[in-house]
C-alpha cells in the first residue's frame, strides 16, 4: 500500500500464529485479501510501520490484543441495509414464523445491533415480538457492549428512516427511538427479547435451534474452506424448514451444504433447510 | 514497462466516466483474453440497472459477482454495489463490507491494491474521470508491483479531479483519450 506498510503473505501467517497461540483466536481460515487489509487498518491507526512493531505488542501487551481485536474485525453495519431483503423478509418468511408459539431467532455476527433493532421492529409490527426470543451474537465483545445500549448515531437515522420505508415500514419511524443532540436510543421494550452474547463462529458450536438464522455479510471474511464449515453448524441450528438469510451477494452455489436447502428468494438470498 | 499480457484490466470511474465505460464496451471484441472488471462509485440502497445498461453496450452479461465467484477471462464484471471488491490469490473475488473510502463502497483503491497484490505485472488499472481521490492510491501501489496504469486525459475529462490527483502520485502512468482507450488497452 502506499501509506508505508507492506506485508507479506508469510508475515500475515506469523501473526496468525501468535494470535491462535496466545488468544486462542483463529484468522487462519479468514478471506486473505481483506484481513490483510484490516491488519493494515489496525497498524495505521496504531501508528505501527512494521511488522516486527505489530508482533511485539500482541506477544507483550494483552491490552492491544484487546484493541487489535476491535478494530480488526469489520463492524460497520446498518438499519434496514438492502430494504429489499426486509420487504422479503416481511412479506414470505414473517407470516411463517407466525405458526410457531416461541419464535427464535439468531442473528450471527451481529456487529453493533443495527440489523437486531431492525429485525425487532419487523416482528414489533407483524405482532410478534412479545413470543419472540432473538438471540444475538458477536466475535467482538465491544461491539455487544454497544448493541445492549441500543444507541445510533443521529447522523444515520435520515437514511434508515429512508431504508425503513423502502423495506415497507408504514409506521412513524421516530416512534421506535428517543432523540438525543448527536444519537438516538432505541427503545428499550424492543430490546427486551434479546440476548446478545459473544460467540466465535470459527471456534464455537451450536447452542440453540432457530427457525430463522440471519447471517447476512459475516461469511465474506472467510475463505471457502471456513465457510463451508460454518454453513454446517447454521444448517445444524436450524430446525427442519428453519430460514437461512444470507447477505446479497453471498452465494450458496457452491457450497457443501447446498443440497440441504431450497431457495425461497435468490434475489435476496434467504434459504429454507429442507427437512 | 512490461509487456506480459494482462489477465486483469480494472476500470475504476465516477462522476462522468459511465459514457466512456459504455464506449469501452460497445468497442470490445467478442473475445479478450483478460477478465474486465469495473469498479465504479454507486449509490447503494436504491435498486440499479447499471449492470444491464452495461450489458447492452457490450452486447455480452455483465456480472456483478457473489463472494468468491470465480474470475474468468473473457468476462466483464462489474462491482456490486454497497460492497468493496477484492481479488484474492486463488482468482476468486471476496466482497467486503468495511468503512466506505473516499465516501465511497465499492472504493477503487482496495481493487487496485488487491488486484496487485493477485495479478503483479498482470494487472492493469484504468482510471477514467471522477470528482475526488480514490484511485490514486492504489493504482500507485497497482504500478509499484509491476503492473501498468492508463489515466484518462484530464482535459478531456467531465470531473478531472480524480485522474489529476492519480497523475500527480503515479508518474509513470500513461494518459490516454478515450477515443484511444481500446487501441491502447488491446496492444499492452
Amino acid at each position: 500500500m502506499s501509506d508505508g506498510i507492506d506485508i507479506l503473505p508469510h508475515e500475515i501467517d506469523e501473526i496468525i500464529q501468535v494470535i491462535r497461540e496466545q488468544y486462542g483466536y483463529d484468522f487462519m481460515d479468514y478471506s486473505r485479501a481483506s484481513f490483510t487489509r484490516r491488519v493494515k487498518h489496525c497498524m495505521q491507526r496504531a501508528g505501527l510501520k512494521t511488522m516486527y512493531e505489530l508482533r511485539y505488542h500482541l506477544i507483550n501487551e494483552p491490552s492491544f490484543f484487546v484493541w487489535f481485536l476491535q478494530t480488526l474485525t469489520v463492524n460497520v453495519t446498518e438499519m434496514f441495509r438492502d430494504p429489499a431483503f426486509y420487504r422479503q423478509l416481511r412479506d414470505t418468511v414473517i407470516p411463517r414464523l407466525a405458526s410457531y408459539p416461541i419464535i427464535k431467532i439468531w442473528h450471527a455476527g451481529c456487529a453493533t445491533g443495527e440489523e437486531v433493532y431492525s429485525m425487532a421492529i419487523i416482528l414489533k409490527e407483524a405482532g410478534l415480538l412479545d413470543r419472540t426470543r432473538i438471540y444475538a451474537t458477536d466475535i467482538n465483545p465491544a461491539n455487544l457492549e454497544k448493541a445492549r445500549k441500543g444507541i445510533v448515531p443521529l447522523s444515520a437515522m435520515k437514511e434508515y428512516t429512508a431504508n425503513y420505508i423502502r423495506s415497507g415500514g408504514t409506521e412513524d419511524f421516530s416512534s421506535y427511538y428517543e432523540a438525543h443532540p448527536d444519537h438516538v436510543v432505541i427503545r428499550p421494550d424492543l430490546l427486551q427479547k434479546v440476548l446478545f452474547s459473544q460467540h466465535n463462529l470459527v471456534t464455537d458450536q451450536v447452542f440453540n435451534e432457530f427457525q430463522l438464522i440471519c447471517c447476512r455479510n459475516v461469511l465474506i471474511y472467510f475463505n471457502k474452506n471456513l465457510q463451508n464449515r460454518v454453513l454446517h453448524l447454521l444448517y445444524d441450528s436450524l430446525v427442519p424448514l428453519g430460514y437461512l438469510a444470507l447477505g446479497m451477494k453471498e452465494s450458496l452455489l457452491f457450497m457443501e451444504i447446498r443440497p440441504e436447502f431450497e431457495g425461497v428468494s435468490e434475489a435476496s438470498k434467504i434459504f429454507r433447510r429442507k427437512h | 514497462m512490461n509487456s506480459l499480457a494482462p489477465e486483469i484490466v480494472v476500470v475504476g470511474g465516477s462522476a462522468g466516466s459511465v459514457s466512456i465505460i459504455i464506449q469501452l464496451l460497445e468497442q470490445l471484441p467478442e473475445t479478450f483474453p483478460f477478465a474486465l472488471v469495473l469498479v465504479i462509485h454507486r449509490q447503494k440502497s436504491v435498486p440499479s440497472e447499471m449492470d444491464k445498461v452495461f450489458g447492452f453496450s457490450s452486447k455480452m452479461r455483465v456480472i456483478e459477482p457473489n463472494d468468491k465467484d470465480f474470475v474468468v477471462p473473457n468476462r466483464v464484471y462489474l462491482a456490486p454495489q454497497n460492497y468493496h471488491l477484492l481479488l484474492e490469490q486463488d482468482r476468486t473475488f471476496s466482497l467486503d463490507y468495511s468503512e466506505a473510502i473516499h465516501y465511497s463502497r465499492p472504493a477503487l483503491d482496495p481493487a487496485f491494491e488487491s488486484a496487485a497484490d493477485v495479478y503483479g505485472p498482470r494487472a492493469v488499472g484504468i482510471l477514467l474521470s471522477g470528482a475526488n481521490q480514490d484511485g490514486s492510491q492504489g493504482l500507485a501501489y497497482l504500478v509499484q508491483r509491476g503492473g501498468r496504469a492508463l489515466i484518462q486525459d484530464p482535459q478531456s475529462c467531465e470531473f478531472p479531479a480524480m485522474p489529476l490527483a492519480a497523475l500527480q502520485v503515479v508518474s509513470q502512468a500513461e494518459v490516454v483519450k478515450p477515443a484511444d482507450l481500446n487501441n491502447r488497452l488491446f496492444s499492452l
